[in-house]
């Protein structure tokens, strides 16, 4: 269970406290596909970067299955993100020099596990992309590596997937495949997702919206059932 | 620092192998600027090592006998019996060494030569090679001689001449090839001619005040010990004044020797190895920036600070290996080029061997250097928040505050601490470790601050009217990321010592410019015996010569200081000075190569009879004795006493070859004393000077002659080679500077492909992209050098006037040259290693960028 409580935070600007986020409080539970949505600016990709223990809040707590993760410094935070949290990026963030399959394996690595080219490799198989394991990102389109980077947050089996705008550098076609693939590693490994997009369309394919604005939850509703986008 | 258990080494090396993919060949390069470094360390560390075993092996062929005994007088009745009294199965052999016209009849060539007359026995250890092979066993058959090729050539001569010295002639039988001992440039002032020692009589050239050097060599029976004898003999040798001489101090001085040469050209690779440590901390700060975002998505996907900053130090390390790995194959391989430049100045036949233990410490600080310079710009990692990921912020590089981050503090202290270590590794005494790290910070915070000045200026001498590629380029030098102090550190840390040895060497030729501008002398003869002056002096005259100088050498010895007799001075405090043999002379005034220091010039004596002399002596030998002005000196001349009072001190400047003397007396008190002549003269050419030193070796052989313009010409020629070795050195601090500009230039590339790209979508043509790179490296050269200039002769001064205590004068034009020549290479290795940015689409260089 992912649960925000009271998460503020704020820039110093100059003489200006910028506020970005102001008590920001909700539950997520587990397995849930959850969409933060709002325009540029609400202070979606902020909240995503508390949420994912990138950051710290001004004041408030971030709770991951009981585990505060302001209490928690910096080194034990990128443990628990490397145990439990998968990122999937607008602009891939694939790590150019490595292969895919080289991707995809790197949580695996920097927790010394073993077995993982078999694992990673599977998961491309399962994203459609085994037969391009060996291919740098800059050989690979646009959706492509994006799937690697679906495969490389779900190698870890984590518990919350962050996804911010992940469809944001793809066309429409390609952007809905993504979706559908986050749905089905969703539905099948029981994988908590939130989604931050400024799309709606793309939202509605969650289970539950959070709308922010200017860094306040205006809405929090549950969707109808999910409807294809074309 | 510590990583978590779980990141194995395996997976840390593999992570940091496939990271490093497409850039190793740059990395490479960053690393590479540690090679040049290495390889002068270890070069020098093998050359000096395997000097140091030659000697050894070869210690004993280099003084030819188990003791050598030396004197400048004949064996007196003491040593003799002292040599008496040594164990019937010693062996005994003498060499008398003194200088001697040496004229060859057929080609009527005369030249000065060093004259060693040795006894069938020499050498008892080791061999002397003589071309054709085998002449030496032939040498004690008769009259016979073997003398340089140098000989050979500036006399016109070949074997089978005969070679007069003094009343006796000898038949040229063979050259010498390798006389065990003797260093090859040593024969550049007097090329050596060795004859039986049966025939030195004959020559008649020993005569009254000649300077000759009288060794005996003793081979002793097994298992005597030299060192022990010569030890227990020392107060008589003293007395004696006899230098005694064993294997195993010869090798001492050797070996002391090579260290310091050593120790000097290791100043040379330390410089380097600094150099290229500041070129690798540059180029890994500019590649540390291209990586944060992939540093923020290793943070992102559970990399902790300290895994990620492990991975990028394990890259560095590895290539600082590589690196170093290349710069000990090179270091090997100049090893086997070092005796091309070092031979003149070693004694032996060097042995060349790989030296595993320079090959380690060369290795192991190349790679240490390395790390650590690399250290510094890579704790940045450390602190890219992998929020970055999701947000590019401009900031992502900024560090805490020094004090405020111990890792770093921590890396500035060791590498503080591992440059004064191996500073101090290299120095004979801590306090030249010491000196030799204050001079090499100040001159890098001279060009630190040089390289901020420079970025300073850029950006506030930047007009608007000047033409667009103009501002571009000098803009280049302070926008974000730029390479200005990379770049102006080591062009002018290599032109910094470029010039400064060009500076030092000519103001050192300066001094000796000895042609006497005064008098013009350009031709010395000496030797000459009383009666024999009106005899020279007449054929200088008839050579149509002006007889310059005529100056009386009287020998003598100091019997007593303030009444106490020398043998108790000795005692109490031995001094080289109290035993020498004073070569002095008598005038009524200064000449220009002297200066009074203190006291009062007395020309002559004041009153009569028993009033000691006022005589001056030269400040170096007064503060030797402790002397102070009003001292009495009783002197012995030829046993004579003759009492002197300390009148005056005086500063000579024994660079200047012309008589100049510890002690003046004057005229008159020494009137009586046997004494010997030098005279100065002058000839117009080459042909006339050795027409009159001809004329003079044949009529009177006993007298010497030396052109002083040869003597220019061979100190010149020394100096030439010392500076060849030296340059051959500088060399490598330039290789580095070149390798630094181009790890520079190439740590920029990404920033310039895609500021050139945009560039080009504006509107800007290849030839304009081109000339901004032209511009850009043309003042980076050329301020970068000039600095270099500025601060070399602040060196060069400091070198000249301190360590020489000679007047400096700098050398605008060919600094100038250097500068440019400098500006030039800066500019070629820019443009040809950032060719590519000019030459590249603007679609490719998009999708690289």
């Amino acid at each position: 269970m992912l649960v925000s409580r009271q998460l503020t935070k704020s820039y110093r600007s100059g003489d200006h406290q910028i506020t970005v986020l102001r008590d920001v409080s909700f539950t997520i539970p587990d397995g849930s596909f959850v969409a933060v949505v709002g325009p540029s600016g609400s202070g979606k990709t902020t909240l995503l970067g508390l949420l994912a223990g990138l950051d710290i809040p001004t004041s408030g707590a971030v709770l991951l299955d009981g585990t505060d993760l302001t209490a928690l410094g910096e080194d034990a935070r990128a443990r628990l993100r490397g145990e439990k949290i998968g990122f999937v990026f607008q602009s891939f963030q694939l790590i150019p020099t490595l292969t895919a399959l080289e991707n995809v394996q790197v949580p695996l690595e920097l927790r010394g596990e073993r077995g993982a080219a078999v694992r990673a490799r599977d998961l491309l198989t399962r994203v459609g992309l085994g037969d391009r394991t060996h291919h740098l990102p800059a050989q690979l389109s646009g959706g492509e590596q994006q799937r690697v980077a679906i495969a490389r947050a779900f190698v870890n089996s984590p518990r919350v997937l962050f996804a911010d705008e992940p469809t944001g550098n793809l066309d429409t076609t390609t952007g809905s495949r993504i979706v559908e693939l986050l749905e089905t590693l969703n539905r099948e490994a029981g994988t908590t997702i939130v989604l931050v997009s400024h799309d709606l369309g793309l939202a509605r394919r969650a289970g539950r919206i959070i709308q922010l604005s200017d860094g306040e939850v205006v809405d929090d509703s549950a969707t109808e059932p999910a409807v294809a986008v074309s | 620092m510590s990583g978590p258990p779980t990141l194995a080494w395996r997976n840390l090396l593999t992570l940091a192998w496939r990271e490093s993919r497409n850039s190793r060949r740059r990395l490479l390069l960053f690393m590479s600027s540690i090679s040049i470094g290495t390889a002068a360390l270890v070069a020098i560390d093998s050359y000096a090592g395997n000097l140091v075993r030659s000697v050894a092996e070869q210690s004993r062929a280099l003084l030819g006998a188990d003791l050598s005994l030396t004197s400048r007088q004949p064996l007196s009745p003491a040593m003799t019996r002292w040599l008496d009294s040594l164990p019937v199965r010693t062996e005994r052999a003498t060499v008398t060494t003194f200088s001697s016209m040496a004229l060859v009849p057929r080609t009527t060539g005369t030249r000065l030569v060093q004259v060693r007359a040795v006894s069938p026995a020499i050498p008892f250890y080791g061999a002397i090679e003589t071309e054709p092979a085998g002449r030496w066993r032939q040498l004690q058959g008769g009259r016979n001689a073997l003398v340089d090729q140098s000989l050979l050539i500036a006399l016109d001569a070949r074997l089978g001449d005969s070679l007069s010295l003094g009343l006796s002639r000898f038949a040229i039988i063979g050259t010498l090839r390798n006389v065990p001992g003797d260093v090859g440039i040593a024969t550049a002032f007097g090329p050596r001619a060795y004859i039986p020692d049966r025939y030195v009589a004959e020559t008649r050239l020993l005569s009254f005040g000649s300077r000759a050097e009288y060794e005996v060599q003793l081979r002793l029976p097994s298992g005597s010990d030299a060192d022990a004898l010569a030890k227990r003999s020392r107060p008589f040798f003293q007395a004696e004044k006899v230098r005694s001489r064993t294997v195993r101090q010869t090798e001492e001085n050797l070996t002391k020797g090579i260290d310091q040469l050593r120790r000097f050209l290791g100043i040379v690779g330390l410089v380097a190895l600094l150099l290229g440590g500041i070129g690798v901390a540059s180029g890994i700060y500019a590649y540390i920036a291209e990586r944060i975002d992939t540093v923020a998505v290793l943070r992102c996907l559970g990399g902790t600070g300290a895994q990620v900053l492990a991975i990028y130090v394990t890259e560095a390390a590895a290539l600082g290996l590589i690196g170093s790995a290349a710069g000990v194959l090179l270091g090997i391989a100049t090893q086997f080029t070092l005796p091309l430049v070092l031979a003149d100045f070693v004694p032996v036949d060097v042995h060349l061997r790989l030296e595993p233990s320079a090959i380690a410490f060369g290795l192991s600080v190349g790679v240490w250097v390395a790390v650590l310079f690399a250290l510094a710009p890579l704790l940045a990692v450390r602190r890219i928040s992998p929020l970055q990921a999701l947000r590019r912020d401009a900031e992502a590089l900024a560090r805490r505050p020094l004090w405020r981050d111990p890792a770093r503090i921590a890396t500035g202290v060791a590498l503080a601490a591992s440059i004064v270590a191996i500073a101090l590794q290299r120095s004979a005494r801590p306090r030249d470790g010491i000196a030799m790290i204050l001079a090499i910070g100040a001159a890098m915070v001279g060009l630190l601050l040089s390289a901020s000045l420079i970025g300073w200026l850029a950006k506030r001498v930047v007009r608007e009217g000047w033409p667009f590629v103009v501002r571009q380029g000098v803009a280049n030098l302070y926008r974000p990321a730029n390479q200005t102090r990379a770049v102006t550190l080591s062009l002018g840390f290599g032109s910094f010592l470029i010039s400064m040895l060009y500076l030092v060497q000519t103001n050192l030729l300066r001094q000796i410019s000895f042609s006497s501008e005064a008098s013009q002398a350009n031709l010395a003869l000496y030797d000459i015996q009383e009666d024999q002056l009106k005899g020279v002096d007449s054929l200088i005259r008839a050579a149509a010569s002006p007889v310059l100088q005529q100056v009386p050498i009287v020998p003598m010895h100091i019997a007593a200081i303030n009444g106490k007799d020398v043998t108790v001075l000795s005692k109490a405090r031995p001094s080289w000075a109290l035993r020498r043999e004073f070569r002095s002379s008598f005038r009524d005034s200064l000449v220009h190569s002297e200066k009074l220091l203190s006291g009062r010039w007395e020309a002559t004596p004041r009153g009569a009879g028993n009033e000691p002399s006022p005589i001056s002596i030269e400040q170096g030998v007064v503060k030797e004795l402790g002397l102070v002005l009003g001292d009495r000196i009783d002197w012995d001349v030829q046993g004579v006493t003759i009492r002197t009072r300390l009148a005056s001190i005086r500063e000579v400047n024994w660079a200047r070859f012309e008589p100049n003397f510890f002690v003046i007396f004057p005229t008159g008190p020494l009137a009586a004393a046997p004494k010997m002549f030098v005279v100065m003269t002058h000839g117009d050419s080459v042909a006339q000077r050795g027409r009159l030193q001809r004329t003079i070796a044949e009529r009177f052989p006993n007298v010497s002659s030396i052109d002083l313009s040869l003597i220019q010409d061979a100190v010149s020629r020394i100096l030439g080679k010392v500076a060849i070795a030296i340059r051959f050195m500088a060399l490598f601090s330039v290789g580095t500077g070149a390798l630094v500009l181009f790890g520079a230039v190439a740590a920029s590339r990404r920033q310039r492909l895609r500021e050139g790209v945009l560039l080009k979508t504006l509107g800007a043509t290849r030839a304009q992209i081109g000339r901004i790179m032209l511009s850009e490296y043309a003042v980076l050269g050329f301020l970068g050098s000039l600095t270099g200039m500025v601060l070399s002769v602040g060196g060069a001064w400091a070198f000249v006037h301190f360590i020489f205590e000679s007047p400096f004068r700098p050398a605008a034009i060919p600094m100038l040259a250097i500068a440019i020549g400098m500006m030039l290479l800066t500019v070629t290795i820019g443009v040809l290693s950032g060719r590519g940015v000019f030459a590249e689409t603007p679609m490719a260089a998009l999708r690289e960028a």
